[in-house]
């Protein structure tokens, strides 16, 4: 039993990590756009198809790949954000852009289906299917190299936002849309450029996701953003090391719920974002919200 | 807003008119097109105009977008199941079940709108889509929702010909309520005061409106009709499962619907219904694979909200009543009633809602 | 002269500013008393702290001896604070009249409004709009601020200055005891600012404690009994307009010389 529980928090926190991944570009996302970008779930199928397309008609190692996908998502999410987030305005904005997200995942979830049909695709490679043995636990490579793949984005992530110019401009955008504006920020080409990046992650997460899930298609959109969201409102709208933590916290939580009982697992995801929010309406390490809107 | 001298369209009389001959045709709809295939579209397009307006009701006037009503929806088609079963009821007496839907979904809307309601708007939105996948996976779990297989309605004998009619009215009647309380509440001081929640809440709290309360009334209200009609739609298509019962496009279409037809008005999610489900009745019966309607679901959407942000009726009033005033402007210069503008009468003040705003023109009161 | 509203040490800060540092204001049972102070001294977070739009980090508000700090706004709303925005708020999508029907009748003041108020709440719980005597007093006061003959349009297609009247206006219909203005005259053509004036005046006539942030000092000083000056999120002076116009400490506050006057009318 002992053993059943350590092994369920190792492997939660090494699917944590990836889910890391995808919830940073999600949160991201927010704190500078100010929206919920609720397509990000089927982008994530979106990058873990192109790896198998990739893959298996190129012959291109999964890794290698990302050499290619990354650069190719951050280019659609650029176009997605020009094409149909921009010219959103008004009060609403924020509901909007919502719905409109939702419309372009319907979209490429359709689109997807024609293209792939509904068969479950699987990314393999070596380190998909073989593990290291270390101290009595068998932990496959791809959760390793998965994990460390996660590190080494969100450390070039911070880099990115900490030490560079364009990452101040993103983070002053993030604190004050007008001030930055008035400063001489071009917000428009940050929010775009920022989407991109929050996408481009994406693509990196979701290989990492095909040759983890054990099948994916292009239903599996649905389930992937409802653990992105809740991840990101547990860790704090906009908050980086929010999103991380909460990855890491859900995604063990669930495995270790999963020992007990598999169907249910996933109920307790919902159940920890209800309850949090109860609690404390601005999750774990959010900004202190002047009241609901 | 309006004109100079009155509304560019027809004043409350011709409205009030425009509405009997409506619901006229709509009761003999079933009269003339007797053909089984035809009423389906009728009952199928009025289920959802009747839930877009219960959608309406709390989204439209709140400004809280609710993705989650399909909990509603499908429980509703799940109390109607389960208790039919345990009640051993058939034939016309399950109809009698319909109340207990309704009651069921606002004893759930309670509590979800609890938890749902104190944080802001985004949020809101996904707390919906959780607490929607929460329902979902409690109806494949849970043993008296029958899991996978989900439930079935006991056989009704009815004559295949005239299957359809009285699920058809009854949806109808329930249309009409669900349209008539919107109307009700968009003229009492409860409504008033959910539309102001809506522009600024922080606001109307410092004026003394109690916006949890307000919310969560307006939430339970939309959640009972949508119950009733779920309830409905299972005896009509006489099972539920639940991808169907909760189906994570129904608040899409429904949202889809009420936009398309202007959100916040009251004629908007009816027509917008009327309209886009049976196109998407037909594509589903035309393509067998889902992903064709998914696919324009999705891109009219995307118009919608990208080119006709207001929807399309009250875009095409505007227009009309744009067009009436550059006629009118070629008459002698009737008394400034007020600065002409188009902020904010797109949401149903202006001159395409089925009401209008209590006072004319002129600042008398009525 | 008994004191209506009290506000003690209070202290708010926003990540490293302090914006209000032990801050102690005093407000006279019926008086109009001034509020001016450079940009930045804390004026509107004082306002935001007394009516619940921020919560303080510290000290107490206390309004006719009793304590109501960190209250919400609608529970301000009950205590019969009502108050204004700088930027101005009101209900755009709403009409004008609309927006005066949104307050919830509280218990009046005076007696004849009492009455008046009772009736007019009634209408069952969804409280129909066809009460004639809630309407009958939004159009009055619509009246009394000058933009009754607006009384039918959407309140976003307002002017600015109109949109001042109107925030009044629907403070008013709740009959506060105490009413904060933030910035009634700003951006306001010279002739409304007048009216204003005057509106205040009458309604303070009838018994309606007034605090007043403002920059315009002709307004200032032609209107308030007293005035209290903020600089850096704490009082530092206070008294009646004549003796405060030539204090050293408040001519500092608004770094040195003359006042900023936009007295130029």
């Amino acid at each position: 039993m002992g053993r059943q529980i350590a092994e369920a928090i190792v492997d939660g926190i090494l699917v944590g990590g990836v889910y890391a991944l995808m919830a940073v570009g999600l949160t991201l996302i927010f704190g500078v756009l100010d929206i919920i970008n609720i397509a990000q779930g089927i982008l994530v199928v979106l990058g873990a198809y192109l790896s198998y397309v990739l893959a298996v008609h190129l012959h291109i190692d999964l890794f290698l790949g990302l050499l290619i996908t990354v650069p190719a998502m951050f280019l659609i999410g650029v176009a997605v954000q020009l094409a149909f987030i921009r010219p959103l305005r008004g009060q609403e904005r924020t509901s909007m852009t919502l719905l409109v997200s939702y419309a372009v995942a319907l979209i490429i979830e359709g689109i997807l289906y024609k293209i792939f049909g509904p068969d479950y695709k699987q990314l393999s490679s070596w380190y998909v299917t073989r593990s290291v043995h270390v101290l009595g636990f068998y932990l496959p490579y791809i959760y390793l190299f998965g994990f460390a793949l996660a590190v080494l984005l969100i450390v070039a992530l911070y880099a990115l936002l900490y030490r560079t110019p364009f990452g101040r401009s993103v983070r002053a955008t993030m604190q004050d849309e007008v001030a930055a504006r008035l400063i001489g920020i071009n917000v428009s080409r940050v929010a775009a450029i920022t989407y991109g990046i929050g996408v481009a992650v994406t693509a990196a997460g979701g290989m990492v996701f095909g040759a983890t899930s054990g099948g994916f298609n292009p239903n599996s959109g649905y389930d992937l953003i409802s653990r992105l969201l809740a991840i990101i409102i547990l860790g704090g709208l906009g908050s980086i090391a929010g999103a991380l933590v909460a990855s890491v916290f859900m995604l063990t939580l669930e495995s270790l719920v999963d020992v007990w009982s598999p169907n249910w697992a996933i109920v307790v995801f919902y159940a920890a974002l209800v309850i949090v929010l109860v609690v404390r309406p601005t999750g774990f390490l959010g900004r202190r919200e002047v009241r609901a809107q | 807003m309006r004109p100079p001298g009155g509304s560019g369209l027809p004043g409350a009389g011709w409205r009030l008119g425009g509405v009997a001959v409506l619901l006229a045709v709509a009761a003999v709809f079933p009269l003339v097109f007797t053909n089984p295939v035809i009423t389906n579209y009728g009952v199928f397009a009025l289920i959802f105009a009747g839930a877009a307006s219960a959608w309406n009701l709390f989204s439209g006037y709140s400004g809280y977008i609710s993705l989650g009503h399909a909990v509603f929806f499908g429980s509703g088609a799940y109390t109607v199941g389960i208790a039919a079963k345990a009640w051993h009821l058939t034939g016309l007496a399950v109809f009698g079940l319909l109340p207990l839907a309704a009651a069921v979904a606002a004893a759930i809307a309670v509590p979800f709108g609890l938890v749902a309601l104190r944080v802001r708007r985004h949020t809101f939105i996904v707390v919906t889509i959780a607490v929607f996948f929460i329902f979902q996976l409690m109806a494949y779990n849970l043993s008296f929702t029958g899991g996978t297989t989900g439930l079935s309605a006991p056989f009704l004998n009815w004559q295949a010909a005239s299957y359809n009619d009285p699920f058809y009215y009854i949806a109808l009647v329930i249309v009409v309520a669900a349209v008539a309380l919107s109307w009700l509440v968009r003229r009492s001081r409860f409504g008033l005061q959910l539309r102001a929640i809506r522009d600024d809440e922080d606001r109307a709290r410092g004026l003394g409106v109690r916006a949890m309360r307000v919310k969560l009334g307006a939430f339970a209200i939309s959640a009972a009709f949508t119950g009733l009609l779920g309830g409905v739609w299972f005896y009509y298509l006489t099972q539920v499962q639940p991808p169907s019962g909760f189906d994570p496009l129904f608040d899409l279409s429904i949202a889809l619907m009420t936009f398309f037809g202007g959100i916040g008005s009251l004629s908007g999610p009816v027509l917008g219904a009327l309209i886009i489900e049976p196109g998407q009745l037909y594509l589903t019966t035309r393509f067998t694979n889902g992903y064709v309607s998914e696919i324009l679901l999705g891109a009219i959407f995307l118009l919608v909200i990208l080119l006709l942000p207001r929807g399309v009726i009250p875009t095409a009033t505007e227009r009309i009543t744009a067009w009436r005033a550059a006629r009118a402007r070629q008459a002698p210069a009737p008394p400034d009633a007020g600065p002409e503008g188009q902020a904010g009468a797109g949401e149903g003040t202006g001159p395409g809602a089925v009401d209008g705003p209590a006072v004319r023109t002129g600042g008398t009161p009525r | 002269m008994t004191v209506l509203l009290r506000a003690d040490g209070l202290a708010k800060a926003f990540g490293g500013v302090r914006a209000l540092d032990a801050c102690t204001i005093e407000v006279d049972q019926g008086s109009v008393t001034g509020l001016i102070g450079p940009n930045g001294s804390g004026k509107t977070t004082l306002f935001n702290v007394m009516t619940g739009y921020e919560r303080v980090d510290a000290g107490e508000v206390v309004l006719a001896g009793r304590k109501i700090t960190n209250a919400a706004p609608d529970r301000v709303f009950d205590l019969g604070i009502g108050r204004t925005f700088q930027l101005t708020r009101i209900f755009a999508r709403l009409t004008v009249l609309e927006n005066m029907l949104v307050p919830t009748p509280r218990g009046g003041r005076r007696a004849r409004g009492a009455d008046e108020t009772r009736k007019a709440g009634r209408g069952g719980p969804l409280g129909l709009k066809g009460a004639q005597a809630d309407r009958r007093r939004a159009m009055d006061l619509l009246d009394f601020v000058g933009i009754a003959r607006h009384a039918a349009v959407p309140a976003g297609t307002l002017s600015y200055g109109q949109r001042k009247l109107l925030e009044l206006a629907y403070v008013l219909i709740a009959e506060p005891d105490l009413i904060l203005l933030d910035e009634p005259a700003g951006g306001v053509n010279p002739s409304l600012v007048n009216h204003i004036a005057a509106r205040i005046r009458e309604l303070n006539a009838d018994g309606t404690t007034f605090l007043i942030v403002e920059h315009n000092m002709e307004f200032v000083m032609g209107l308030c009994e007293r005035v209290t000056v903020m600089d850096s999120g704490s009082v530092v002076a206070s008294g009646p307009p004549g003796i405060i116009r030539t204090d050293p400490r408040v001519l500092d506050a608004y770094l040195g010389g003359a006042l900023e006057d936009e007295d130029d009318a």
